[in-house]
C-alpha cells in the first residue's frame, strides 16, 4: 500500500456539509471538531470493515457483501443505522438495476432493428400505418432505405 | 421551504461522501481482500449517519448550546462518555494543560524516585 497518509481522509468540504445538515442552522463548527469529525470517520470506516470482515471470514466468505456490514453495525452497537441502512440499500439497488434495463432495453432495440432488416417487408407495411414514430424508429427507417437503395 | 425538504429526503437515500475513497480506507485494512458494491455502498452510507450521529450527540451534550457551537472538547466528552462512541477515545483524547501534564510527570518521576 503506496498510498499518501491523506488519501485515508475523507473530503472535509463532503464532512461539513454533512455536519451541518445534522446540527440546527446557524451552529458555528470550529475547525479543529471538524477535523476530529472527519478523523472519527475515518476510524469508523475501518472499524465497521474490520467487524464486517470478521464476519465474512467466519463465513469463509473472501468477499464482505452487504449482510457483513449489517452485522457489523449490530456488532458495534450501531443498530439504529440498519433501518435507513436498508432503506438506502433498496433504493440503490433499484437504481443499479434501473441502469441494467436501460442497457437491457437499448440491446432489445438493437436486436430489433437486426430483425428489421431480416424482415424488412412485413415491418415497412406496419410502420406505413404509424404516424410521428419515435427518434428511434426514425432510425431503423433511415436504416433501411440505406439497405434499399 | 417544502423543496428543500424534498432535497433533503432524497439524500437521506444516496450518498455524498466518494465510494472511491471509502473503498480505499476499507482496502487499507490488510484482512481485506475484496468488497462488493453493496457493502461499499452501506459502508458509505454507514458514514454519513455516523458523522451526523456523532455531530449530534455532541452538540446535544455539550456546553455550546447556549454559545451555538460545537467545540473540540464536545466531542472528546461523548467519547469520553458515550459507550458506542468508546472506539473513538484514541482518536479522541481529552485536551490536557501543558503545566498539568508536566506535572503529571514529575509526580510520575517522584514516584518512582520513591520506588
Amino acid at each position: 500500500m503506496a498510498e499518501r497518509p491523506e488519501d485515508l481522509n475523507l473530503p472535509n468540504a463532503v464532512i461539513t456539509r454533512i455536519i451541518k445538515e445534522a446540527l440546527p442552522d446557524g451552529v458555528n463548527v470550529s475547525k479543529e471538531a471538524r477535523r476530529a469529525i472527519s478523523q472519527a470517520a475515518s476510524v469508523f470506516v475501518l472499524y465497521a470493515t474490520s467487524c464486517a470482515n470478521n464476519f465474512a471470514m467466519k463465513a469463509k466468505r473472501k468477499t464482505l457483501n452487504a449482510g457483513d456490514v449489517l452485522a457489523a453495525m449490530e456488532e458495534m452497537e450501531f443498530e439504529r443505522f440498519m433501518e435507513p441502512l436498508r432503506e438506502a440499500l433498496e433504493v440503490f439497488k433499484k437504481g443499479q438495476k434501473g441502469k441494467k434495463e436501460v442497457s437491457e432495453q437499448r440491446r432489445r432495440d438493437k436486436e430489433k432493428k437486426v430483425d428489421c432488416e431480416n424482415d424488412k417487408s412485413r415491418e415497412e407495411e406496419e410502420e406505413d400505418g404509424e404516424e410521428g414514430p419515435m427518434e428511434e424508429e426514425q432510425e431503423v427507417v433511415e436504416e433501411e432505405e440505406e439497405v434499399e437503395n | 421551504m417544502s423543496d428543500n425538504n424534498t432535497e433533503k429526503d432524497e439524500r437521506k437515500k444516496t450518498i455524498s461522501l466518494p465510494i472511491s475513497r471509502v473503498r480505499l480506507i476499507m482496502k487499507s485494512s490488510p484482512d481485506v481482500s475484496s468488497i462488493n458494491q453493496d457493502a461499499l455502498f452501506l459502508t458509505t452510507k454507514a458514514t454519513e449517519l455516523f458523522v451526523q450521529h456523532l455531530a449530534r450527540a455532541s452538540f446535544n451534550n455539550g456546553s455550546g448550546r447556549d454559545t451555538n457551537t460545537l467545540s473540540y472538547t464536545d466531542l472528546a466528552n461523548t467519547a469520553e462518555e458515550n459507550d458506542t462512541f468508546h472506539f473513538l477515545t484514541d482518536i479522541l483524547p481529552q485536551k490536557i494543560l501543558a503545566r498539568d501534564y508536566l506535572k503529571s510527570l514529575e509526580d510520575m518521576k517522584e514516584d518512582e524516585a520513591d520506588l
